[in-house]
This record gives C-alpha cells, structure tokens and sequence, in this order.
C-alpha cells in the first residue's frame, strides 16, 4: 500500500464506512479508561456502558442497512468490501456480542471475576469480526481472524483460577495455532501460485480476492492453488467446529466461562460460515468440482460425529458444543446447496439468525442454573426446574425445541429451508443423512426437556441426598430478554416475514 | 362461496390457540376452565355450522377458501385454508373429538390442569389446522403443532413407563414426520409447481405430469413416514406403548383423530398426485396391512391382559383396514377409508375415555382384576358395550359402513386379502367382547372387592356422561345416516384426477 492511497483515503470519507467498528473499538478503549478514571464505587456502571454501546450501535447499522453511509462498495484500495451480506454479518455480531454481554453480567459476579477487561475483550473481537465478515483480501481477513482468535484465547480462560478454564484455554490456544498456521499455509500457497509481485497490473496483488478468482477462472486445474483453497477451507472449518477440526470442541466448551461458550458457539461458528460462503463464492468459485464432495463429505462426517457424540453427554455444555457441531453439519449443506441454488446463502443467515435466538435463550437458563463453577452443569441440575422456575423452563423448553428444530418454531423454518435448498440442489445423500442426524439429536434435546420437566413430580425418596438448592431466578431485566430470544423464537416460527423479506428477498 | 364463512374457518382454528396463550399468560383457574370450555366448544359449532353451508359444487371442490402470507410467499408457502369433501368429515370428527376430550379433560382434575388445559388446546388448534390446511406445507406444521403437545402430556401426566413411552414416541413418531416432510417437499419440488398449494400442485402436475420412477420413490418416502406415523406394521410399536401411558384425553385426540393425519395424506395427496407411485407400493402395502396389522396385531390384541393397552393394539389393528381400503385405489375404497377414518376416531376415542373412567373406578387397568363391575356401574357398562360394538362393526354405528365399503373395494382387489380382513373383524370381536365381559360381568376379583370396598365405585356422572354421549350420538348419527359423510366425500374422490399422470417410466 502505497503513501498516495493513504492520502486518497484520509482525504475521502472512506473511514466513515467502517463508522461501527471504530466506534466499537473506541468505546472497548474508553472502558479501559473509565476502569482508571472512575471512583471505585462507580464501576459497576462500566457494563452497561458497553451494553448501551453496542446497542447503539446495532441499532444505527441496521438503520442505515440498505442506504448506507458509502458510496462505492469496494474500499481502501480493495482490502474491504461491502455487501448486503457482509452488513448482516455486522448486525448478527453485534446483536450476538450484546447478548453476550448480558449473559456475562449474570455469570461474571457470580464467579467473583474481574469485569471491565471481559467486556473490553469482547467488544475488540466485535469489531475484529465485523472487519472479518468485510475482508476482500487475505491479509485483511488474516489479520481480522487472528484479532478475533487470539482474543478467544484470552476469553477462554478468563476464569484463571479454575483449571477447566485453564485447561480448555491451553486447548483452545494450541489447537488454534495450528489451524491458524494451516490457514496461512494455504494463503501462501494461493498466493505463490497467483502473485507475480514483479509484473505489473492484475496478478500484481496475489492476496486480493478478485486476482484470486480470475486466475483459479483461467486455471481451474491448478494444483498448487486449488491445495491452497482446500488448506484455507481447513483453517476455516476449525472456527466452524466442522469434522476433523472439531475435536477441541467440548473440551473447550466446557471449560470456557459461559458467556465465551455462547461467543463460541454463535459468533465464532458465524464468522466461519459468514468466511466460508465469501470465499466459496467470490474466490474459489471456479474450483466447484473439487469442493462440492469436499464440503458435502465433510457436512454429512460433521452431522454424524455431532450427533452421535452428543448423544451420551450429560454435561450440558458439553452437550451444547456437539450439538453444535452438528448445527456446523447442517449449515455445511447450505453452503454445499449454495453453489447451485443462489438463495441458500440467504438460507443458512436464517438458520444463523434463528441458532443465535435460541442459543442463546438456552445458555441464558444455563446461566441462571448454574452456580459460582459454571464448568460441572449436569443435566441432573435442572430436576426440578419447571416446577420451581416455571419461567426458565419454559424458556428452555421452547430454546431446546428450537434447537432441535421441532415446528413451530424458528429453528424448524431454518431447516426447512435449508432442506429445500438442498432438495432444489439435488443432495439427496446429505438430505439422508440431515434427517437421520435430526432424528437422532430429538433424543438429546428431549432428554434435557424431560430432566427440566418430566422427571420429579414425584417427591424425592425419604433419606435421599437433599437436591442441590437452584440459584436465584432472573430479574426483570433478564426475564425481558429472555422473553423477547423466546417470543422472536416462536414469532418467527409462525410468521416470517421480518427475516425472509430481508435475508431472501 | 360465503366470505364470511372463510373467515368462521379461521376463527375456528384460532379460539384454541389464542385461548391456549391466553391462559399461558397467567389466567386465574376459574377463568381459565371457562374459556377452555367456550374454546373448546366454538370450533365444533363452527364446524357444524360449516357443515350445514357445504356447497355442493365449489372451485376445485374446495370450500371456504382464503390465503394469508407468512413471509415464505417466495417459496409458495402461504397459509391457505378450506375444506374439500374429505376434510370436511375429518374437520367435523375433529371438532367433535376435541370437545369430547376438552370436556372430559375439565373434569379430570389432573395436578396442574391448567397446563394440561393449554397443551390440550394446541393440540385442539393444530388438529383443525391439519384438516383445513390446503397447502401441505402448512398440513404438516399443523400437525407437529398438535404432535408436540402429545409428548409433553405422555411425559408429564403419563402412567406408568412415562418417560420411556414419552421417549420411545417422540423418536419414532419425529422420524415418521421428517421422512413424510421429505416427501412433500420432494412433491414441490418434482412437480415444477413452486408452490405448496395442493390446487396448484394438482394443475402443475396434471399439466406437467412426473414420471413413474419419481412418482415410485416419493411414494415410498411417503408411505414410509406416514405409515410409521399411523402405526403401519412393523413400525407400530409405539402406538400401545404410548397410548397406554398416555392420559385420556390425550389418548382421545392422538388415537382418534391426530393418527389420521397420515391416512388423509395418503388418500388427499397421494392418491390424487402420485397414483403410479401407490400403485407401485400397493400390493407391497396390502400384504403388510392384512397379515401384519390385522393378523398379527389382532392375535396380539387378544392376548392382551391390560385394557389400555388392548385398546392400543386394537387401534392399530383397526388401522390395517383403513391401508387396506388405501391400497385398493379405487374411489369406493378411499371413500370407505374416510367413513372408517370418522367412525374409528369416534369410537377410539369413546373407548379411551371409557377406560381411564373405568379405572377411576377399579384403580386398575389389568383385566384379570375386574370384575362385575355392571351390577354398580350399570350406564357405564351400557355405554362401554355399545363403544364395543362399535369398534367391532356392528351395523347402527358408523364403523359398519366404513368397514363394509373397505370390504367391497378389496373384493375386487383381492379376494383372498378379503377373506383375511373378514377374519379380523372376528378376531376384534373375540378381545372387544371377551374385555367387556371381564370388565363389567361375571363374579368380581378379590383386589376388585378390595378396591370398591375402600372406594365405593359411583355410576358415570353428567360431567363424565356428556363427552361420551357426545361421541356415542356421532356413532350413530353417522351408522344410521352415512349419507352425511358419503356425499361431500364422493363429491371430492369423484372429481376428475389429473389424467392418468403419463410418461413411462425410464
């Protein structure tokens, strides 16, 4: 990058576009300062602060969705680019990273942990992920994906007193630079095999996503790149917990706070799939032949091994990290499904939108359920729940639901879909396995349904072990969002306009 | 074609549901029962009223029609409501076995009946839906809505081996629905309509046609899943199991009415839309209806010792005719499904409440400990033989003429096949009446007079008596005046089919 092209930039309003991510990563800053300026007594406030932020935030990107504050969509000399779907992956972090927050304000002083740096964290890997989901040029998304990832790191073992949280932290840190390390492998092979940085004009830039697409467009067949696409889809596939690159995935789950296991599981999971259908599309398209049986093998592995592992948990975050595993399957076929039918990548934001609702309503119960150690959550603690907390167990009731994609709820209008685009598409194998995969997570799913809700009518045998006390319910300001995750849930299962005339039009 | 009557439609499937979220909201009890019972009672008055309206002639047979977008518009997914000539009687039994069942649920006194009330009510709501919905997509989302409820209400209210029923149905009866969801979508997407509207499904393929090979596959897709929802040996085995955990009136509405869901699909939508398909699978489906359904079913019917279960197995036995009717094809033998379909779901019904009245009294389900009950109870006895002799197929009762039209239509497809399913009738008349005769005749068991003496049994009161006199006046409506269901029904199986559906298959 050239001075000149600083200059053009500092003198134009490219910088308004990316308006949301500065004002996330300022706003990540001034907590820092608010920390060291405010008394002592004030800083309980420092939360919500984020919270108003993000918020704010959210509310002016989806403002301005269509308009938009920029005039051209490809800026700052080709290193970001803006689409209608890189603004809904904007609004889906921001709206995921705000739920996040409020989950940490439950989870956090329960676990006597410190606070500001937790939210200054998140609100970083915000706005790292916002730029992750605009990235038009693999150093932008590497060092967009790095940003995120080594922030992950440090939220993964935030709890640094419990060896869980330590443990899965060392987990998550070790398996992430590897696939960190294969991810950049492939960027170096695509651009050894592309650039040609002492010629002049197209092939000049290697890393950008266009000179990628029209040289794989000449040479469909060559080796060197099509190896570098297939490490890339790789380094990917470990941030969506996509079979083989899924093995740290309940470890780390579990041990992580449960806040960051939400991030995880709905953040995380979304950057790879916002990632993966920019680069199936804009970059690798011409290499169909060698990813549709790429993909679709490794969405039918992913559907089984999720499922399958996740049928003999008891460990409820565990349970969460396998099942979403299996969400990882599903969402596999989309982009599988995509290359054929084109309003599938509107299919698998749905799906996205609606795994997002229910989640988090689910890790929100889980939240209130747990106590100080939020690691050892057993299935056998929510005996008892829809009678002594009939609120959260209706809410979890209609989450795990969701989850498991019983009508009439959201997350069955997210399969559906995705299952008519993979009908349109032709992939009746994934379809068989989609379904076994389905069939086979309803026990699962049920099974924590039938511990919140089935279970002990029966008043507990004289001289048994007393129950584990449940913790304290939800205020009202939890009530209200759990109830909105929940009523959105249900609304979009019956009516869904407010995503389709958006995501599909 | 009055707009206002489409707009009865809706409000009919919309009381129970709005009524359902009404008192999730926190309704005080009194209230609640209120409105359960005006919610219960609002749909089967519409329905009868619609009934009485039912034009004998409408656009594609269809009646009361409206469509409402729910924003899937661009995938030919609308909510589009009406009745033809086969959802009418099936609207109708609906109506009728939701109020049966949400009155005698009133009664029960179940630990937290106001939950109990609720998930009644979705269920309620999602039966009607079922049967009013034109556009498939929306038939089987009505139909998981009514399902979900099922589950719930096995797990928390169920008897005994609750949790392992409740499991057992939710896996088989969630496969059952995903694979017949596959096969529907397989419909749009094969037909080249766009569109989930079962009129435009028709016209497409009509116009269009799907080859055999297509129409094979999709066939078996949905026979396989509908067969397993209706309990299609040997994929029936959650059926004893759940209706005996089940509570009554969950019984009531899953047995008598939510089973049919797939019979109806099969003579709505796949008779009309894929016959070479059926065709292909008739024989196959014929065999496994006669000797398994109603053969094997029916000797393991008569060596049940516990009248839940029993009637469980009798349920499933019963539905053997009704596919054997199916795979007959012809227009006299899905006609005959349809009546059987109305007068099964009646009786069933009549017998589930029966029971768990029956119990109330004995405190026990198992056979072998009643005993002359009929010298205390006599009305109930009155009325549990006569739901006997209709399920057995005694002329007078609805049954009779269902199982007589099957009869004739299977004649022509297969004697032999015929001479089984006669057989069977014999075989539910063994178990039905050698029941009734445990239960209420002969000396009284040692735990019985134990049991009475502690609790003297009382004879049926009105709050009991209403929801059976309810079913018990249907049966013989319909035993003495089929007309009332053979009409709108040959109306609609008459009507041309899209011709033939060509192209051989490659």
């Amino acid at each position: 990058m050239s001075t000149e092209l600083l200059k053009a930039v500092a003198a134009s309003n490219e910088w308004w576009a990316l308006g949301p991510e500065i004002i996330v990563a300022c706003a990540a800053l001034s907590l820092l300062v608010m920390e060291m300026v405010l008394p002592k007594k004030d800083h309980y406030a420092i939360p919500y602060f984020a919270l108003v932020a993000l918020g704010m935030v959210l509310v002016t990107v989806g403002m301005y969705f269509h308009t938009g504050w920029h005039e051209q969509d490809l800026m700052f000399g080709g290193l970001i680019r803006i689409t209608d779907a890189s603004q809904t992956a904007r609004l889906f972090f921001l709206l995921s990273s705000l739920l996040v927050c409020f989950l940490a304000t439950i989870c956090l002083p329960r676990a006597r942990a410190p606070r500001v740096e937790f939210y200054h964290i998140v609100l970083v890997v915000t706005a790292a992920l916002m730029l992750l989901a605009q990235a038009n040029h693999f150093v932008m998304f590497f060092v967009a994906l790095e940003t995120v990832t080594i922030g992950f790191y440090i939220l993964v073992s935030y709890y640094r007193e419990r060896s869980l949280s330590l443990e899965a932290g060392l987990k998550y840190l070790v398996l992430g630079a590897l696939s960190s390390a294969i991810l950049l492998f492939g960027i170096v092979l695509i651009y050894g095999a592309v650039g040609r940085v002492e010629v002049d004009g197209v092939v000049h830039n290697g890393f950008e996503y266009a000179t990628v697409l029209n040289f794989l467009r000449e040479n469909p067949d060559n080796f060197l790149a099509t190896a570098g696409a297939l490490l890339v889809i790789g380094g990917v596939a470990f941030k969506i917990g996509a079979f083989p690159f899924q093995i740290w995935v309940p470890d780390v789950y579990q041990g992580a706070p449960t806040p960051v296991t939400a991030f995880l599981a709905v953040s995380s999971k979304a950057a790879g799939f916002a990632v993966l259908l920019t680069l199936v599309h804009q970059v690798f398209a011409p290499l169909e032949a060698v990813l549709v049986p790429v993909l679709s093998l490794l969405a039918a592995a992913t559907i089984l091994f999720g499922n399958l592992s996740a049928l003999t948990q008891r460990n409820t975050k565990r349970l969460m990290g396998l099942s979403g595993v299996s969400h990882a399957g599903y969402l596999l076929i989309g982009v599988v499904a995509s290359f054929t039918v084109p309003w599938a990548q509107g299919a698998v934001w749905f799906y996205l939108f609606t795994y997002l609702l229910a989640s988090m309503a689910v890790f929100g119960v889980m939240a209130y359920v747990a106590g100080p150690d939020d690691s050892g959550e057993e299935l056998d603690h929510y005996d008892r729940l829809a009678k002594e907390r009939p609120f959260l167990g209706a809410v979890l009731a209609i989450g795990v639901g969701s989850l498991a994609g019983i009508p009439p709820l959201a997350g069955f209008m997210g399969k559906l879909l995705l299952f008519m685009a993979a009908f349109q598409a032709h992939l009746y194998g994934l379809l068989a396995v989609a379904i076994v995969g389905v069939v086979i997570s309803i026990f699962y799913y049920f099974g924590w349904i039938r511990s919140a809700w089935f279970e002990s009518w029966t008043p507990p045998a004289p001289g048994a072990a007393p129950a584990r006390p449940l913790p304290a319910g939800p205020k009202w300001a939890g009530v209200a969002t759990l109830a909105v995750l929940v009523f959105a849930t249900v609304l979009l299962g019956f009516f869904q306009a407010p995503l389709t005339s958006w995501l599909l039009p | 074609m009055n707009p206002s009557n489409a707009q009865l439609l809706q409000l009919a499937i919309a009381t129970p549901l709005v009524a359902a979220v009404i008192i999730a909201c926190g309704l005080p009890k009194r209230f609640s029962t209120k409105l359960a019972a005006a919610a219960f009672t609002v749909p089967m008055l519409i329905a009868l009223w619609l009934w009485s309206q039912f034009p004998a002639e409408g656009a594609h047979n269809y009646a009361y029609l409206s469509t409402t977008y729910t924003g899937l518009g661009n995938f030919g997914i609308s909510l589009k409501l009406g009745l033809n000539g086969i959802a009418l009687p099936m609207f109708l039994l609906a109506a009728t076995v939701g109020l049966a069942a949400g009155l005698y649920a009133l009664r029960s006194g179940a630990e937290r009946l106001k939950l109990y009330l609720v998930l009644l009510l979705i269920m309620h709501g999602g039966l009607l839906g079922v049967f009013a919905s034109v556009d498939i997509f929306f038939f089987y989302f009505f139909h998981e809505l009514a399902l979900i409820p099922t589950f719930i209400m096995v797990g928390i209210w169920g008897g005994r081996d609750r949790n392992y029923a409740a499991m057992k149905l939710t896996i088989y009866l969630t496969a059952g629905a995903m694979l017949s969801l596959l096969g529907l979508i397989a419909l749009y997407v094969k037909s080249g309509a766009n569109s989930f509207d079962l009129i435009e499904l028709k016209d497409a393929i009509a116009a269009g046609g799907l080859r055999g090979s297509t129409q094979n596959w999709i066939g078996g897709l949905l026979l396989l899943g509908f067969g397993t929802l209706v309990s299609l040996w040997p994929l029936h085995t959650w059926a004893p199991l759940g209706y005996g955990a089940a509570p009554s009136s969950a019984a009531m509405l899953h047995a008598g009415v939510l089973k049919k869901f797939g019979l109806y699909g099969l003579i709505q939508i796949a008779i009309p839309l894929i016959p070479l398909g059926l065709q292909h699978w008739a024989w196959k489906l014929a065999l496994l209806a006669a000797l398994g359904n109603v053969l094997v079913v029916g000797f393991v019917t008569m060596a049940q010792r516990d009248l839940k279960q029993m009637l469980g197995y009798s349920s499933v036995m019963h539905m053997g005719y009704c596919f054997l009717g199916i795979a007959c094809l012809s227009t006299i033998g899905s006609g005959g499904v349809v009546m059987l379909m109305v007068a099964h779901g009646l009786s069933v019904a009549l017998l589930f409440l029966l029971a768990t009245s029956i119990h109330h009294r004995t405190h026990t389900f198992d056979l072998s400990e009643m005993g002359g009950l009929a010298q205390k109870t006599p009305v109930l006895a009155a009325f549990f033989v006569a739901a006997t002799m209709a399920s057995i197929g005694l002329p007078g009762f609805a049954n009779f003429w269902g199982e007589l039209t099957v009869f004739v239509a299977l004649w022509k497809f297969s004697p032999a096949l015929t001479a089984v399913a006669v057989a069977g009738v014999v075989i539910s008349a063994i178990y039905g009446l050698r029941a009734a005769a445990r239960v209420f005749f002969g000396p009284a068991s040692e735990q019985l007079q134990r049991v009475t003496a502690q609790h003297p049994p009382a004879d049926l009161d009105w709050r009991e008596k209403l929801p059976a006199l309810i079913l018990i006046v249907a049966l013989l409506f319909f035993g003495f005046y089929p007309k009332a269901v053979s009409q709108p029904v040959d109306q609609a199986l008459a009507a041309p089919v899209p011709a033939a559906v060509t192209l051989p298959s490659r």
